[in-house]
């Protein structure tokens, strides 16, 4: 398998850390269920997905990886947090 | 026997080769099988379970029968496919699954019984008494139903690993593989052509027919030479492509140096990217099912044809063929030109084609096979009746399998063609691939060089390359003319798995008693179940279900091919990562002199580091990690600090990311300060600790464990590239860039001030303070920091001056009455001052649990601080960090022991705790430990059990501050 990264790429995927799906931090005063949702508990989509990879062995960027967890197609990789810092 | 004048080996030239330790000679281009059968050696082992002998039945990756170990001592290689296994001189090869000997085997014995051994036998007959599986039944039936035996020891052979990326890979180097590759060669494309075989042209090399006018086999040596000589083509000979995997990605083997002597490495395990495929495995031919089908001497018909027209070899003298379709009477044909006795062609089809050179006897059907160690006589049946004549060798046709498999291991199913009575892959089953020839169900040369052409544009023009016009060599047409025959009925075994001894019976059986379902049915019966993984036999085996159960075919359907292909050594597979290339090794730059001094290394993460610096006299680790202790308590101590994680941080916004990631306040350090960090997960448990030395306004250098340093980097990056974008902050690991030593001990001070020629007074260097200082000329920098509890000082230099330092400083501080210490000594000291360590901040340890929960700041968020605050994890009830010392007869401490109360019985629920740290103190002169006790600090005093059942150890303690030695820490201060 091969991620896309931005940066350096096309990789093999053993070169990546797979972090889970991407999320936005509550703040800290969101309630107790918020915070529950974004630790602990994680959809399980058969389809298109959207994940946190870090490229540990490559550049060590936080990378968004559009794939999909039935054809394990990936579809895209850019870097996370791109769009804020722009 | 050989037959003059056929075959393509080098008969000038011979080789001796050993079986079963008799000598035997055979050329350059042969087989282990090829130069057996020219010997007349039939018999090559015996099957899995009721132990008959075994011959060879195909000359192909698919046989079944004829495994061998080849080699000997620690480079003997079990379970190898003696169709596969090249000739090399003075190659030894030994027969399996026999014993005494492969001609007298006392568990032929199991051949009697098999009435005894039908479908289902083991879940049926071992089941009770069910203790008896584990101790009696198991270890019996592995010691019997062996196939090959590993050797033991280490192996001594080396295999490589490789990577390759290409835009076509064509799989199979038969006539569609050759066109395909030709086709988009000249397209451009960047191409990979790879065959199993050790000679192009896959089924042409065994076939006697023209392709363009030439010899076949001699038209694929042409394009072949063609191909090479392209800048764009790389050939790989020798290569099985085993698996199809996401994006492209296929799995190869290529044998390289195989079982020849010499050097390089035995085998390459390939990893190919490519960005299309055509796949063009060609199709394994199948055997009919009949009663003693199993003799050695039967084989598939087109194994007998390429014996005799590759290798030049007859396996038999009087050779009888047994087929239901057309191509099987080349086998009759060829063998006649040759010279060989054919006694006919029997045709199950009553409108068989006749010959002018042979015989044929339509609607026939093989029902008995007669010989003891070898055919020498079948019975057939006719519609007038029974027949039985001598034969050497039969060879059989039940009509060919295209080889799917690749196309399955992505999860697709193949398709059912009642036209050819074959499964077909099923198209588009692996993204990017084409399948083209007789893996595609097209059975003649002709067919196969126009699909392998068609393949090719189709994977060309998706890349956007333009494909050039192909003229397609004039070649075969014939092909099939097949008819539906299974399995010849009758009394007697009819074999179906001959590795795994699997009968159309038992098949039957499995029905009978409901297991219906094809992947039932395999498991029931282990049809497929062996190396071979039933390529030989499942497409019957499941025709014969079909039929006993009253569906077709298509309804029946197959079971799952997965990869591997064909088998594949581990050793391939783990190809350079044995022994010392398993991990990467990371070496301080005090290694050198470390190891000189015979300390014994430990690995710390990928690092290596002292256990122990032995000195002469002394016998065990312990006096040495005494000795070093008191180097630190009593005079001065060196140690090489480098491993730690070490993240330099930079830029207006640093000050902020700190105070994110740690609990503590770290904006308000002042510069020249360093200040000690606990950072949690977001799950609010404790991920590390360390310190933080605030260098300059906008620049930290932070320092994590060694075993968290690539954690604690991924984290920060996390944090500034996910969580925080917006902050002006760069962080990059540099605990390669310094080397770091820790000078610890009351004489340490002097010691700094005689390096560093310069004085630190108490003054300008407090406790926890840190700058920068001239080491010899080489700007280096000295934080006052101490995990001994002694006053202690890190001092840090650029690497490439690591080595002259740690000289300098041990020099100094053995002319001080002190030296090095190692890790264990190290271990000690932060133990009787109570510092914590990955045994302590194991995952499931928060903040409050080690008695820092105040540590977690008021004024500001931080990652992990609102799940810190769960009321689960701020209980009092929790299991908190508290001190042990033995005050029994018992003085032993073990870590991973549990606590209970004194009275209470030893059951789970009275578990009250668990050791995580312990050592002798020669300081304090007796065991000391740290654990995690429930309400542990307010039940100082208390006494506890310590508990260690895998030890038998029972020790009685007192429940004492975690901070056993100068618990007001003036020691540091000083
Ligand atoms: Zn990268």
């Amino acid at each position: 398998m091969r991620i896309p990264c931005p940066i350096c790429g096309p990789r093999d995927s053993r070169e990546f850390t797979y972090r889970g799906a991407a999320l936005d931090r509550p703040a800290p005063d969101a309630g107790a269920d918020a915070w529950e949702d974004y630790v602990h508990l994680r959809d399980n989509p058969a389809g298109p997905t959207l994940d946190l990879w870090y490229h540990h062995a490559g550049c060590a960027s936080w990378l968004k990886v559009s794939r999909n967890t039935v054809t394990h197609e990936i579809t895209g990789a850019v870097l996370a947090g791109a769009e804020d810092k722009a | 026997m050989r037959i003059e004048g056929k075959g393509r080996i080098d008969r000038s030239t011979w080789y001796g080769f050993t079986f079963d330790g008799v000598h035997y000679e055979g050329h350059p281009g042969d087989t282990v099988a090829s130069a057996l059968l020219a010997h007349d050696v039939r018999m090559v082992g015996r099957s899995f379970k009721y132990h008959r002998p075994r011959g060879i039945l195909t000359a192909g990756s698919a046989e079944p029968n004829a495994l061998v170990t080849v080699g000997s001592g620690a480079h003997a290689s079990p379970n190898e496919r003696a169709t596969m296994v090249e000739l090399t001189p003075g190659l030894q090869v030994t027969s399996q699954n026999r014993w005494p000997s492969l001609g007298f085997d006392v568990l032929s014995v199991n051949d009697l019984a098999a009435p005894f051994f039908g479908a289902g036998f083991y879940y049926k007959t071992f089941m009770w008494p069910k203790a008896f599986w584990e101790k009696v039944y198991e270890p019996a039936i592995r010691r019997a139903a062996g196939l090959g035996a590993l050797s033991g020891v280490t192996d001594p052979e080396e295999c490589e690993k490789g990577f390759r990326f290409c835009d076509v890979l064509v799989i199979g180097a038969g006539p569609a593989g050759l066109m395909a590759a030709k086709l988009a060669a000249e397209a451009g494309a960047d191409v990979i052509l790879a065959d199993e075989g050790t000679e192009p042209g896959g089924q042409l090399t065994a076939e006697v027919e023209e392709i363009d006018g030439m010899a076949a086999h001699e038209w694929a040596a042409k394009l072949w030479a063609e191909l090479g000589a392209m800048p764009n083509v790389r050939l790989m000979l020798r290569t099985t492509v085993t698996g199809a995997y996401d994006q492209g990605t296929y799995g190869a083997l290529e044998r390289l140096r195989g079982h020849a002597t010499g050097h390089g490495p035995r085998e390459c395990f390939w990893r190919i990217a490519a960005k299309r495929a055509v796949l063009a495995a060609g199709s394994l031919e199948r055997p009919v099912a009949f009663r003693d089908n199993d003799r050695p001497g039967i084989m598939t018909a087109g194994a007998v044809r390429a014996y005799l027209n590759r290798w030049g070899v007859s396996p038999g003298r009087n050779v009888t063929v047994f087929a239901n379709n057309d191509d099987a009477h080349r086998t009759a044909r060829d063998l006649v030109m040759a010279g060989v006795k054919v006694n006919a062609v029997l045709d199950a089809r009553h409108d068989a084609p006749k010959s002018d050179d042979f015989a044929v006897i339509r609607g026939a059907q093989v029902c008995g096979s007669h010989g003891r160690k070898g055919l020498d006589g079948i019975t057939y049946r006719t519609a007038s009746g029974e027949t039985t004549i001598m034969t050497d060798c039969l060879a059989v046709s039940g009509g060919w399998n295209p080889t799917v498999h690749l196309t399955c291991h992505m999860g697709g199913r193949p398709v059912w063609r009642d036209d050819i009575l074959a499964f077909v892959p099923k198209p588009g089953a692996i993204p990017g691939m084409v399948t083209a020839g007789a893996c595609n169900g097209a059975f003649s040369t002709a067919a196969c060089l126009a699909e392998g052409v068609a393949a090719a544009k189709q994977a060309v023009e998706d890349l956007g390359l333009t494909a050039p016009d192909v003229t397609l060599p004039e070649a075969g047409t014939e092909a099939g003319g097949i008819f539906p025959l299974w399995a010849v009925p009758g009394k007697g075994r009819a074999w179906l798995d001959f590795q795994n001894d699997v009968t159309v019976k038992d098949v039957k059986q499995a029905a009978t008693e409901n297991y219906q379902s094809v992947e039932h049915m395999k498991r029931y019966t282990t049809q497929g179940m062996a190396t071979d993984q039933g390529k030989m036999s499942s497409v019957a085996a499941l025709a014969i279900l079909a039929d006993a159960t009253g569906r077709g075919i298509p309804e029946t359907g197959t079971t799952t091919f997965r990869p591997p292909f064909s088998p594949i050594s581990i050793g391939a597979l783990g190809a350079g990562s044995k022994g010392s290339g398993f991990a990467p090794q990371r070496y301080t730059t005090s290694h050198a002199a470390t190891v000189a001094r015979n300390a014994p290394m430990i690995e710390a993460g990928l690092w290596y580091r002292p256990s122990y610096f032995p000195q002469a006299g002394e016998t065990t680790w312990r006096q040495s990690c005494d000795r070093e202790v008191g180097y630190v308590r009593n005079a001065v101590g060196i140690s090489d600090v480098t491993t730690l994680g070490k993240i330099d941080i930079q830029g207006p916004d640093a000050a902020e990311l700190l105070d994110i990631v740690y609990t503590g306040l770290f904006s308000t350090l002042k510069v020249g300060k360093v200040r000690y960090g606990l950072m949690l997960r977001e799950d609010g448990f404790v991920m590390d600790d360390g310190t933080t030395a605030r260098l300059g306004e906008n620049h930290y250098v932070m320092t994590t464990t060694t075993a968290a340093a690539g954690q604690v980097m991924a984290h920060l990056d996390f944090v500034t590239q996910v969580l925080r974008p917006d902050l002006d902050v760069s962080v990059i690991s540099v605990t390669e860039q310094w080397a770091q030593f820790a000078v610890a001990g009351p004489k340490s001070r002097p010691l700094l001030e005689d390096l560093l020629e310069t004085t630190l007074t108490a003054e300008d260097w407090p406790f926890m303070s840190c700058g920068p200082v001239t080491v010899g000329g080489v700007t280096g920098r000295l934080f006052r920091i101490s995990f001994s509890g002694e006053q202690g000082w890190e001092i840090a230099v650029p690497a490439r001056y690591g080595a002259s330092l740690f000289d300098a400083l041990v020099a100094r501080a053995e002319a001080m009455g002190g030296g090095l210490y190692g890790m264990e000594a190290l271990n000690v000291l932060r133990i009787e001052k109570g510092f914590l360590t990955h045994a302590e901040l194991h995952g499931r340890t928060t903040a409050f649990d080690l008695g820092m929960g105040r540590m977690i700041s008021a004024k500001k968020d931080c990652i992990g601080k609102v799940m810190a605050a769960r009321e689960g994890l701020v209980d009092p009830g929790r299991a908190q960090l508290v001190g042990l010392k033995p005050v029994g007869e018992v003085q032993q401490l073990v870590s991973g022991a549990h606590l209970f109360r004194e009275g209470a019985k030893i059951e789970p629920e009275n578990d009250q705790g668990y050791v995580t740290s312990v050592c002798y103190s020669p300081t304090l002169g007796h065991s000391i430990g740290l654990a995690f006790l429930e309400r542990g600090p307010r039940r100082y005093g208390e006494k506890i059990r310590m508990i260690d059942r895998t030890k038998g150890l029972e020790t009685l303690c007192e429940v004492v501050n975690p901070v056993f030695f100068d618990p007001e820490g003036a020691r540091a201060r000083d």
